[in-house]
């Protein structure tokens, strides 16, 4: 296949690195520390959402300072430097004319905070958190930093981005802790429901249009909005760092236009510093799991309507199990910026007048993206499922209970040595919480027999097509959980991949191997560019610690104890290295190939492997294309 | 006796001090000082009122006499803790000396957590033995004395001129410790001196470090400690006559060695100034004004040193270099002077200065405005530039300094003022809604003739109305000025009790002036705390100056080092820190105390390689072998 064939050319393009070794040693993810849980709703079911709804809400604020009035921030903002700069350069028009026009795009962007509605928000959440979910639980301590961080500095909040209940658990948590309420990047599509868009306006959200490529009067007025909030700190501000709601439970590639905004006023002097808190928001059962598959297999997204929701009603009588929201460790702006990022560059020109950042300052946010990026990932709270999820997916004809049983339990003990943040208590035994995962998620796996096996038989049989179609539905949804534990075993899978690959022993070869893996993945896992030995250093560590693999200075060679886990590892990763191969052929000639085709292009054999069903996700075949595209494997053509 | 003429004195005294400071009643009397000196020797004379070239420059020939060897100024003027616990300031030199300042114990020990329990005493008197033994050039020597031009190698002289006012070299001193100290001083007389100690410098390959008043807080005074040749230090302070004032072109030809007291008072007894007041002025030395660039606090009225030298004559190994004529601007290629000025005795010795002088001001008027916060008071500044009416004077104190200013009024005399206090303080945080924690107060000082001065006066004062300002009063601007001559003094009495501290400053853009005070200031307090001080330090600030573009803005800072191993090198560590903070936010390097070696480390960065390469290679021009060895700058 194509990927495969460009893999030996690359790679013999790599040259060898020079120096392997990196001088900071890899901790011991295992020992990292984590904060325990409180569960919020307890006291919600013991006492009034009406009272908790209208009690005396007092927020801490940065500096003591009184947050000033939505119409005060307005002016502010059609006032800045900035502004009256872009309109001095925009031609053609007059200044009224642009004016007028800023101060559109201004109505139509900016919240408009009301206490009443957040009221309302607060009791009405109370009442449907409690009927979708068993617990929601947050660690205590880490509001407690929070607290103490929104008073020291502007706090920009970063929750990892999973479903749409993010924001709302988001807003409702901090009301809860009597913390302020953020400010919130929304999408433009929310103002598309009547009512409903508004009242998220009025608890906090503003809205930002998907694209604005070439406009520089809207840059200019988001841009200055989000800065001028953050330097008065007015509130805290909160946005998805991954853009857009993750439809596969992996956390997709960060973007970086709001990272770079709000770096702005730190590089630029104009606030001391800026703690950015990454939040891991883990779902037991994502609300959204069967359209997620759906629109994978090319269904597209179902647009954004306040009937849609009112629709949505009936998820109100499922079981969603609990939620978990870990407040990560503020990580300070200035202290990552500390010998990387010169402030001096930004003293020759006046601070108002835009510049395209250095390439150093690009480097750094892109770094500094992917760095929280992983803080959240580290933090997700992981539930047992997970584990059986991603044993079934390698198991396709089914497998015995109590071998399954066993695998998890074995399964338990390398990601927990891998530093997996598993909900997964002492006390409960491998058998009983494999029988609870499986009692939870009973429409994705059938246990007959003894044996457990995915549900892939459709309920009702079809067109071959239509079956296809459920069939690999219901791999994906299962394959959406299994997805959540990968980044634990990423880099020591690269590295047994890199091993396979490599059919050598010698350290130079298989660093090249794991180098051109990591380099294809990047846009599929979160692989931050530049830190390849890095990683390396870390798979070699985290191998060698479980007695894996044998790293000497020439040679990494593989243990006979460690051949399970490498090919545990190598198997957990093969769906993807199967779509790369697989996935985006059909589309080699036809690059700008309408959305169901990703469907309908590519058929396999029902009998085929497994694997093969998740090649038939967008997101492989978008993220396969986009390696091969940046590889210059192949190139695009204008049809 | 020696008090004999001290009515006599008196009345002289107070003809020619300037006005602002007459008020300082109880005499910095320079006369007698030569008598006590006099009378120390065991002769003694009466001085009479005529011999009034007796300078205190003249004096600072043995300059350990009448000043501190290990703190700052005069032997007699220190600040204490007396029994009663209350801090007062002795001798009679300033208007603040022999007063009770009640409020200043509890103000020193609630900012800094100090207590008068714990002291940190410095040794008492300088242990001449611990003080390196000197290496001569005996050839130098052997020359040397031949031109009849005074030295010595006596321990106590080579000490005193081995240092500046940097904290690590005054807690060096206090502790007894001293590091390289020059081998030999001299006093050349004259320029023609200066040239033959040059010429025997560069004969014998000794290493000359030029010392006017030793006010330097840029370690530029500090002897390289690897410099293996005999270092000689070079005192201009016998150079300290005025040799000519020219009234029709309003310039004055004076020796490089006067300094800035001496300077003033002999131009006043002429009916002249130059207006050049550093808060040094007491000390420093018209050289080393021109070696560092310096800056006067009236630079609105009169200017810069840059602005006020006409002509500059300074000895270099190459030879002297100075201009033929002295047109008040020319165009004749890059200004020679713009190579001395700021060339902190790289490169030679200034020995002569030609300087704009101008008729003493019929009229001086204090004044001082209280602003809700520092951010208002910026903005009136700013906007005081942009009509570029600024007064002789105009600083504003953020709020921090504000208290430490007022930490430092006397004991009131009446129940009367102390009610009349209280009712102003009452009216700005009461009546006008004024925070006690943010508001700040700008000083002011008009100059001129009485009429111009007062309509200048209302010009300002309502442009300080338009952003919230309310006038406080001649007397909170006058203690704002006192404090700027006494906080030196300070930082001598903090020293006794644990508390270390030091003053810089930096030059920026208005727009960032805000950005830099906030920046600078929370980033010393957390560096502070990520070392270990226990007590959150000071950390205040005030802008000094106006200009079109920018302003001067200066930063004390100091903290109690009970606890610490280490309080210096820590102390430097958050300098260190500050300053990086400066740069960032668009800080300059040094508005006016210079590089030297404090901070030479950040030159390349602040004028590219490119231009460090242009220094350079006038450097090797000037001179070739290094004469002038101090390091300074490069």
């Amino acid at each position: 296949s194509v990927s495969q064939s460009c893999m030996v050319r690359i790679s013999s393009l790599y040259p060898p690195p020079l120096a392997l070794a990196s001088c900071a040693k890899p901790r011991d993810p295992a020992l990292k520390k984590r904060d325990d849980f409180e569960d919020i709703l307890e006291e919600r079911r013991s006492s009034s959402d009406l009272r908790y709804a209208l009690r005396c809400y007092v927020p801490v604020v940065y500096k003591g300072i009184a947050p000033c009035k939505p119409g005060v921030l307005k002016t502010a903002v059609l006032q800045s430097d900035r502004l009256r700069h872009v309109m001095s350069k925009e031609t053609g028009e007059s200044a009224d004319v642009i004016r007028e026009e800023a101060s559109g795009i201004l109505e139509e962007m900016a919240h408009r905070l009301r206490l009443g509605t957040v009221r309302f928000f607060a009791y009405s959440l109370s009442k449907a958190f409690k009927a979708l979910f068993q617990r929601v639980r947050v660690n205590e301590d880490g509001i407690q930093r929070l607290q103490q961080s929104i008073q020291e500095h502007p706090v920009v909040l970063l929750p990892s981005h999973r479903s749409y209940m993010d924001f709302l658990i988001m807003s409702y948590i901090l009301y809860t802790y009597d913390l302020s309420l953020p400010v919130i990047a929304a999408g433009m599509d929310f103002l598309g429901m009547k009512i409903v868009g508004e009242m998220l306006r009025m608890s906090g959200a503003f809205f930002i249009r998907r694209s604005f490529g070439g406009d520089k009067l809207y840059w200019a007025v988001f841009s200055e909005y989000v800065k001028t909030m953050l330097r008065n700190g007015y509130a805290p501000i909160e946005f998805f760092l991954e853009g857009t709601r993750s439809r596969t439970c992996k956390s997709l590639t960060p973007k970086l236009g709001l990272l770079n905004i709000v770096m702005e006023p730190f590089f630029k002097g104009e606030v001391f510093d800026v703690s950015l808190v990454p939040i891991s928001i883990s779902y037991e059962r994502v609300l959204e799991e069967a359209l997620y598959a759906r629109e994978l297999l090319g269904v597209p997204k179902p647009k954004e309507s306040t009937s849609g929701l009112l629709k949505a009603r009936k998820i109100l009588s499922e079981d969603y199990g609990s939620i978990h929201v870990y407040f990560g460790h503020p990580v300070s702006l200035r202290s990552l910026a500390q010998g990387r990022i010169n402030r001096s560059q930004y003293n020759l020109l006046p601070r108002h007048i835009p510049r395209r950042p250095s390439q150093e300052t690009q480097a750094f946010v892109n770094e500094t993206a992917y760095r929280l990026v992983r803080l959240q990932e580290e933090n997700m709270v992981l539930r047992p499922w997970v584990l059986v999820a991603a044993l079934l997916l390698q198991n396709p004809d089914g497998v015995d209970m109590e071998r399954l049983v066993e695998q998890t339990s074995w399964l338990r003990g390398l990601a927990v040595s891998f530093g997996a943040f598993l909900d997964w208590p002492d006390y409960v035994s491998a058998s009983k919480a494999v029988a609870s995962s499986l009692a939870l998620h009973t429409g994705l796996v059938r246990t007959e027999g003894g044996r457990a096996q995915l549900a892939m038989e459709p309920k009702e049989p079809g067109s071959p097509e239509e079956d296809l179609f459920d069939r690999a539905a219901s791999v994906l949804s299962c394959a959406s959980y299994r997805n959540q534990i990968l980044h634990v075993f990423l880099r020591p899978a690269l590295l047994g991949m890199a091993m396979q690959m490599a059919e050598a022993s010698r350290k130079d070869d298989i660093y090249s191997c794991f180098s051109f893996l990591r380099d294809v993945f990047s846009n599929e896992f979160i692989l931050c560019p530049g830190g390849t030995v890095q990683d390396f250093d870390e798979a070699c560590y985290m191998l060698t610690k479980c007695a894996a693999v044998h790293v000497q200075k020439q040679e990494v060679v593989a243990t006979e104890k460690g051949q399970r886990i490498l090919s545990f590892l190598t198997s957990l990763f093969q769906p993807f290295l199967k779509g790369y191969q697989v996935g985006p052929a059909p589309f080699l000639e036809l690059v700008d190939y309408p959305r169901h085709f990703c469907f309908l292009g590519f058929l396999p054999s029902a009998t085929s492997e497994l694997t093969c069903y998740e090649a038939l996700s967008s997101d492989v075949q978008k993220n396969a294309l986009a390696a091969l595209l940046r590889m210059k494997v192949v190139r695009k053509l204008k049809v | 006796m020696k008090f004999v003429c001290y009515s006599h004195v008196c009345v002289v005294w107070v003809l020619w001090f300037p006005p602002k400071l007459q008020s300082h009643a109880c005499v910095p009397l320079m006369y007698a000082e030569a008598m006590v000196l006099t009378a120390i020797r065991g002769e003694l004379v009466v001085i009479p009122v005529e011999w009034s070239w007796l300078t205190l420059s003249r004096v600072l020939f043995s300059r350990q006499e009448v000043m501190k060897w290990n703190g700052w100024g005069y032997s007699d003027s220190r600040f204490l803790f007396n029994k009663k616990g209350q801090a007062e300031f002795t001798g009679r030199r300033y208007r603040l000396s022999g007063m009770v300042l009640p409020s200043l114990k509890d103000w020193f020990e609630s900012t800094f957590g100090a207590s008068l329990q714990h002291k940190s005493p410095a040794t008492a008197t300088l242990n001449a033995s611990a003080v390196p033994f000197p290496s001569l050039n005996e050839a130098f020597l052997q020359d040397l004395k031949s031109t009849g031009i005074p030295f010595s190698h006596e321990a106590e002289d080579r000490v005193f001129r081995a240092h500046g006012h940097c904290l690590h070299e005054i807690f060096a001193l206090r502790e007894g410790k001293f590091g390289r100290v020059p081998d030999l001083v001299v006093w050349p007389n004259c320029h023609e001196d200066v040239v033959k100690t040059v010429d025997l410098a560069c004969r014998h390959n000794v290493c000359l470090i030029p010392y006017g008043g030793g006010t330097s807080v840029s370690s530029a005074l500090e002897c390289p400690p690897d410099e293996t040749r005999c270092i000689v230090s070079l005192d201009t302070s016998q150079m300290s006559r005025i040799l000519w004032i020219d009234e029709k072109n309003l310039t004055a030809h004076v020796e490089a060695g006067i300094v800035g007291q001496d300077l003033e008072r002999l131009l006043n007894e002429s009916g002249y100034c130059t207006g050049h007041e550093p808060d040094s002025m007491e000390f420093s030395s018209l050289g080393g004004w021109v070696a560092t660039r310096a800056s006067g606090m009236k630079k609105n009225v009169y200017g810069n040193i840059e602005d006020l030298v006409v002509h500059i004559k300074m000895v270099c190994p190459r030879g002297v270099v100075e201009k033929s004529c002295q047109g008040p601007r020319v165009s004749i290629g890059p200004d020679i002077h713009h190579f001395i000025m700021g060339s902190e005795g790289t490169l030679g010795v200034v020995t002569e200065v030609t300087i704009k002088i101008r008729p003493m001001p019929e009229y001086q008027k204090y004044g001082s405005v209280v602003f809700p916060n520092f951010e208002q008071g910026v903005a009136c500044l700013r906007e005081v530039a942009k009509q570029r009416c600024a007064p002789a004077s105009i600083r504003l104190m953020d709020n921090a300094q504000f208290q430490f200013g007022h930490a430092l009024k006397p004991q009131v005399s009446s129940i009367f003022t102390s009610f009349l206090d209280g009712l102003k303080k009452f009216y700005i945080t009461k009546f006008k809604g004024f925070d006690p924690h943010h508001l700040c107060v700008a000083t002011l000082l008009f100059e001129g003739d009485r009429e111009r001065v007062l309509q200048h006066e209302k010009q300002v004062y309502d442009i300080a109305a338009k952003f919230g300002g309310l006038a406080a009063g001649e007397d909170n601007g006058q203690r704002g000025y006192m404090l700027t001559f006494v906080i030196a003094y300070l930082r001598d009495l903090g020293m006794d009790y644990y508390v270390i501290g030091e003053s810089f400053e930096t030059s920026v853009p208005w727009d960032r002036v805000l950005d830099l005070c906030r920046n600078v200031k929370e980033r010393i307090v957390r560096e502070c705390r990520e070392r270990g001080v226990q007590f959150p330090p000071l950390a205040t600030c005030r802008v000094t100056q106006t200009y079109d573009a920018g302003a001067c803005v200066y930063f004390y800072f100091a903290f109690n080092y009970r606890g610490l191993a280490d309080p210096v090198n820590i102390y430097g560590r958050v300098e260190h820190a500050a300053r990086e903070e400066i740069l960032a936010n668009g800080g300059s390097l040094s508005h006016h105390h210079g590089v030297g070696k404090l901070r030479k480390h950040w030159m390349p960065e602040s004028i590219s390689d490119v231009g460090i390469g242009m220094l350079k290679s006038v450097k090797e021009y000037v001179d070739p072998d290094n004469i002038f060895g101090s390091r300074n700058l490069l």
